[in-house]
Formats: structure tokens, sequence, C-alpha cells
């Protein structure tokens, strides 16, 4: 239905083509496939520490499907049962989510065509995965509602279903960082960064955002350490900012 | 199968914590256009973002993934497909794990 009808926004935008839109779903699909597959084993980590506290397979399902956020669920599990307050545990995911903040305001301006009410639908699939990715498509050509369907697609039914899965074998779930797939996440920012590097102002933009994350990371409570070095590049970018070589 | 009703309510507000935050910068900049400094300080959001939320994993969880990161970086620079690039990190880092 949401393909249907994003076939019929682009229309409006003289973009072109059914065979067109659905090749950006296609390849959308196709560039968040490998996230897909790193992100089963993980999934099914989740879901069996969520069964060890107690969730059931469906109440383990629901959270997937209904925060969809790795960082916020793991937190969750970990918090879970020490008497945290809901209200407390609501603003502690928000924090962990501010970074989302940032990430959508600068998507924003990628889907500025969108009609508002289907941007925010897409948006709630605005995982760290699907992000970076619209992101890497952004700087060579126009994101399509197709496009950003189709890399949200792929990622949310496989999380779910993982976490079900693994909320039923438990124990039995293995540790994925054995085989290395919890460096997946690292690994696929590493190359969609290359496409951002514009010469020494990036360098510096870098150097400030991981040394403050590192920082961040080691003298600040909870998920700080991304919006301090997500802070400190920014400033970077911003002091180093020059009106005449603006492009 | 069941599910709790206080487990249900924790579903909604943490999803509604998430997807308030995923919103709100779409939302924030609706309708403006965005020039000058302000540009050049939304188009640093994606690098400074990638690297924030990596640079911990990569520094500072031991040699073994320091190296993986160096080469994944290496595999970045020289433009290998996407693909390519995480099965080079995710290959270095369970090698470099098995053998240490």
């Amino acid at each position: 239905m949401v393909l249907k009808s994003s076939t019929r926004m682009n229309g409006s935008r003289g973009s072109g083509a059914e065979g067109v839109k659905h090749s950006d779903f296609k390849q959308g699909v196709i560039d968040i496939l490998p996230m897909t597959i790193a992100y089963a084993p993980i999934a099914a980590l989740w879901g069996s520490f969520a069964a060890a506290k107690g969730l059931t397979p469906l109440e383990a399902g629901l959270m997937s499907a209904g925060v969809y956020s790795g960082a916020a669920q793991f937190l969750v599990i970990e918090l879970w049962g020490t008497g945290i307050h809901l209200a407390m545990l609501g603003l502690t995911v928000a924090t962990l989510g501010l970074r989302h903040v940032l990430m959508s305001a600068s998507v924003s301006r990628h889907i500025t065509v969108f009609p508002r009410l289907k941007a925010s639908v897409l948006l709630f699939w605005l995982t760290d995965e699907a992000w970076a990715m619209i992101e890497r498509r952004a700087l060579e050509r126009p994101i399509t509602a197709s496009y950003f369907f189709g890399v949200a697609m792929p990622l949310w039914p496989n999380w779910v279903f993982f976490t079900v899965v693994g909320a039923y074998l438990g124990k039995a779930v293995g540790d994925a960082s054995r085989i290395g797939l919890d460096f997946a996440f690292a690994a696929m920012f590493i190359a969609v960064l290359a496409g951002f590097w514009k010469g020494p102002k990036t360098g510096a933009i870098l150097a400030a955002s991981s040394t403050a994350a590192v920082l961040g990371k080691l003298y600040l409570p909870g998920a700080w350490y991304i919006l301090a070095g997500g802070a400190a590049g920014i400033l970077v970018a911003v002091a180093t900012y020059r009106a005449d070589s603006e492009t | 199968m069941t599910a709790e009703y206080s487990v249900l309510l924790l579903i909604a507000i943490m999803g509604a914590a998430t997807y308030a935050t995923r919103l709100a910068g779409y939302w924030l900049l609706q309708g403006k256009t965005v020039t000058g400094r302000f540009k050049a300080a939304l188009d640093a959001v994606p690098p400074a973002i990638l690297v924030a939320v990596i640079a911990p994993m990569v520094f500072l969880e031991g040699t073994n993934n320091m190296i993986a990161g160096a080469v994944t970086v290496a595999a970045a620079i020289m433009r290998l497909p996407l693909l390519a690039t995480i099965a080079v990190g995710v290959g270095s880092v369970a090698a470099l794990r098995a053998f240490t």
C-alpha cells in the first residue's frame, strides 16, 4: 500500500516510471541486506536476554516491533527488574535516542518532497543502519520514498522475527561476537564514512568527534558519548566554516 | 503466549520516546531553508555522528577491534564495495579473535 502511494507521489514529481520506483525499492533492499543478515544473530541474542529476564516471546517480539531500537532494547533489558521507574526509563530511552534527532534533521533535507505524513511514517524505521544507507545514497542521487522503504523493510521484520526466535531458544543462542558479527555495524559505518571525505576539514571533524566520543564513553553516563562526539564534530565544522567556500 | 499489562505499557513508553526522537529533527526543520553556518553544521552531522557512534567500539574494546578498525578503514579508502568492506571488517575481527 505504501509502495503504491509512493509511486503516485513520485509521479507528481515527474521523476519517472513505475520501473524506476521498483528498482529504487530493490536497490534499497540490496543495500541493507548485509546488515539484515548481520542483525539476525544480534536480534536472537537480545531475544535470549529478554527471555532470561522473564519476557515471553510475544512480549519480546512486540518490543522489537514497537520500539525497534537495538540500543534502547539492550539497555532496558539491562535495567529490567532493578526497580527503575517507568518515567525514568522513558527519559533514559529518549536520551539514548537523541542522536536520532540529528539523524532525522540531516535526513529531512533529502526528503523535502515527501508529503509530511508519508515522511513521518517512514521515519519510524530510521534506525542507525537505515540512516547511514540513506545518507550514503543521498551523496549520489535523490532519495525516493521507494528507496527509503526498501532500506527500511528488510530490517524490521528480520529484527522482530529473530528476537522471537532468540526468546524461544533462550540460552541456546550462541555468542555472535565469536564470528565477528558484532563488528559488522562498525565496519558498515566506516564504509559509509568514506563517502563523506572532503579533505582535511573532514579530517578535523572526524578527529574531534572520535576524541570526544571516546572521552564521553569513558567519563559520561549512558549514551551521552554519541552526542558529545557529534557536538564536537559539528562545532569544528561551524568554527572552520568560511562563507566564501560554500558550495 | 501472553503479554503483561506492565510490559505493554513499557513498550508503549519506549516506543513513543524512540519514535519522537526520530520525528523531531524532521519536524524542527520543516519548511526551513538552511544556509551558511547552520548548513555547515548540518552537513557535518553524518560524518560526526557516524564516527561518534563507533569510535568507542573501535578504540576502547581491545587491540583486536583497533586493528580490525584500521583494516576496515584501509578497505574503505580503497573504495571497496560496501559489502566487501563489511566482509573485510567482520573477517578480520573474527580472525584476530580466533588467533589471540
